[in-house]
């Protein structure tokens, strides 16, 4: 565990300029994967930007065009649980309480919560190769226990999962992601945030150095009446997700006018297919066309050899839940929920 | 160590020449140590306290502040951070180097050993303090960060010599093996209620939009919600059983009887 200068910082100016000035200095939020990184020695920063003080992160306000802002320092607890959260925003919701634990979430930021790396277990062993934490070495996941690993999108170069829940109703619902950075602010939208491996799996994301989320805005739509967020996993509680999917319906009677269909556990981004979703639109909302739906989503998956489960547990996955979206008093909480 | 010498009450004074007169000196001299507090368990362990109820009392009431924890130098630490906080309502003021997590500093610099590293990586809750009202993981918060903020650890929770509720029913239901995870298992358990009583939902909760309130809870939402906190002895029936006394009041029969 390395040596490192700690800072804090009042706006985000200061927090992006003390970034900007040092080399290999990171932003520290809640600090619950930070942390858990620098004490594995994955990741040695030699100074960390405390940017919990920061005034104006850490809230939430409703937006003019009927959207939400969720400030970048807005814990995930606090998120999940905000009255307007609950009742717009109910798939987002559920989503962040599948993750985690209680206690990492009261800790856990909005904006950090985006930036979690993988659990990859090569990825997390510094003694062997990864072309994640040290590009060019090689990826032992591809032949090696893979059992987690990624079915779609993967590259030669790596086959890691990004593993947030949140991100997967986020990238359900299309929010943009607000940063601040030496070049200025920008907005990114949600699809575009993460990235695919390709042959830089080193870089989780399209941030550029030095940029600071600063909120991620939901747009007026939230799918309150018809939502589902599935989740299986090895526990049932407290562990990443092998499969989970986020379905977002727009009913009328049964015709489906709006859908969205995002996989977490399966991919180096929530995954999402704009084909599948338009294969919905207009058709009857049932157990046939949800197959029809998976089927496009999962025709390019790959599966590893441990992780080949995973390919027809999606398929499963995306057919029950979007029946439970259509009740979501209906959804139960894992694979087998008690009586 | 403590560099006034102890002053022992009279009880305390017998309790020690009786039961142990080879460590009067070193008590007096030297204060009331953890050797002595582990002597002195074994020894209640055994019965043998029976007539030093009052000295024995006394004694464990001390046992919380028995070592005092010089500060350190500031020139030995390469980027000494000064932390203003609370811990159980006490204000402290400590140095500490900025990789000092919460956890450490609660263990090694302020002698409170009652919150226990099981991990140190976010993935057991052993560590689970109540900071600010709300439970977290000391071993993934720097101390640095606290600042200003109020901090509820396991010795925290008691009040004179009246166990919180909690505390009380994981006794009654037996809520541990070993006891290791006890401290954090209790710390949730303690933050939970306050969270069940403000209506926060959680992923088995089947209306996450339900109105505000109070929520009574179930077995499998006491699992979901405790599933931050891992108990390697296997003692959650047990666990489950205390929290659901301690929120309901009501007597909750154990899942275990005495046998002749």
């Amino acid at each position: 565990m390395n040596n490192f200068e700690y800072k804090q910082a009042e706006d985000v100016a200061t927090a992006v300029n003390l970034i900007n000035k040092q080399d290999n200095t990171k932003f520290l939020a809640g600090g619950t994967n930070l942390l858990d990184l620098w004490k594995y020695n994955i990741t040695n920063p030699s100074g960390l930007v405390d940017i919990n003080r920061i005034h104006g992160l850490a809230e939430i306000e409703e937006l003019p065009n009927g959207g939400v802002r969720l400030g970048a320092n807005f814990k995930n607890a606090d998120t999940a649980y905000h009255p307007i959260i609950e009742n717009k925003y109910p798939l987002l919701s559920k989503a962040i309480l599948a993750g985690a634990s209680a206690q990492i979430r009261n800790m856990a930021s909005n904006g950090g919560n985006l930036l979690q790396r993988t659990r990859c277990y090569y990825f997390y062993d510094p003694d062997v190769p990864c072309n994640k934490r040290n590009p060019g070495s090689g990826c032992p996941a591809k032949e090696g226990y893979n059992r987690i690993h990624a079915i779609l999108g993967t590259s030669d170069h790596c086959i890691a999962v990004f593993p947030s829940d949140m991100c997967v109703a986020l990238a359900a619902l299309d929010a943009l992601v607000n940063v601040e950075g030496p070049e200025g602010k920008r907005t990114i939208a949600f699809a575009n945030f993460h990235r695919l491996p390709a042959d830089r799996p080193d870089l989780d994301n399209n941030l550029e150095p030095g940029e600071l989320i600063t909120s991620i805005d939901l747009p007026d739509k939230g799918f309150a009446q018809n939502y589902s967020y599935l989740k299986l996993r090895d526990r049932h509680s407290y562990a990443f997700a092998l499969v989970s999917v986020a379905t977002a319906l727009e009913l009328d009677g049964d015709r489906i006018k709006d859908a969205r269909i995002a996989l977490g556990g399966v991919a180096h981004k929530p995954w999402r297919s704009t084909e599948a979703e338009n294969f919905l639109m207009g058709k009857s909302a049932n157990e046939f066309n949800f197959a029809a739906a998976a089927d496009i989503i999962l025709r390019d998956a790959k599966g590893y050899g441990h992780n080949d489960f995973k390919i027809a547990l999606a398929k499963k996955a995306i057919i029950r839940n979007g029946l439970m979206a259509l009740n979501p008093q209906s959804q139960l909480p894992g694979a087998k929920p008690s009586a | 160590m403590k560099n006034n010498k102890t002053k022992l009450t009279p009880e305390e004074h017998r309790l020690f020449g009786d039961l142990m007169p080879e460590e009067l000196e070193d008590v007096l001299h030297s204060g009331f140590n953890r050797r002595h507090f582990v002597k002195l368990m074994g020894m209640a362990t055994a019965g043998l306290l029976a007539s030093y109820a009052l000295g024995a009392e006394q004694l464990f009431a001390r046992a919380v502040e028995m070592e005092d924890i010089p500060d350190l130098i500031p020139e030995a630490i390469e980027n000494g951070v000064t932390v203003n906080f609370k811990v159980n309502s006490t204000a402290r003021n400590v140095l500490v180097d900025s990789r000092m997590t919460l956890l450490d500093t609660l263990r090694e610099r302020i002698g409170l050993t009652g919150s226990k590293k099981g991990c140190d990586h976010g993935q057991c809750g052993a560590c689970t303090v109540i900071v600010d009202g709300q439970r977290v993981l000391s071993c993934l918060t720097l101390a640095a960060t606290c600042q200003g903020k109020s901090v509820i650890t396991i010795e925290g929770l008691a009040k004179d010599n009246e166990l919180n509720p909690m505390q009380a029913a994981f006794l009654k239901h037996d809520g541990f093996q070993c006891g290791f995870c006890t401290p954090g298992q209790i710390c949730s358990a303690v933050a939970l209620m306050k969270e069940a009583k403000e209506g926060q939902a959680s992923f088995a909760t089947k209306n996450i939009s339900t109105d505000p309130k109070s929520i009574i809870l179930s077995d499998e939402e006491i699992a979901e919600r405790m599933s931050g906190n891992i108990c390697r002895c296997g003692a959650y029936p047990n666990i489950v059983a205390a929290i659901k006394e301690a929120q309901t009041g009501e007597n909750v029969p154990q899942n275990w009887l005495f046998t002749d």
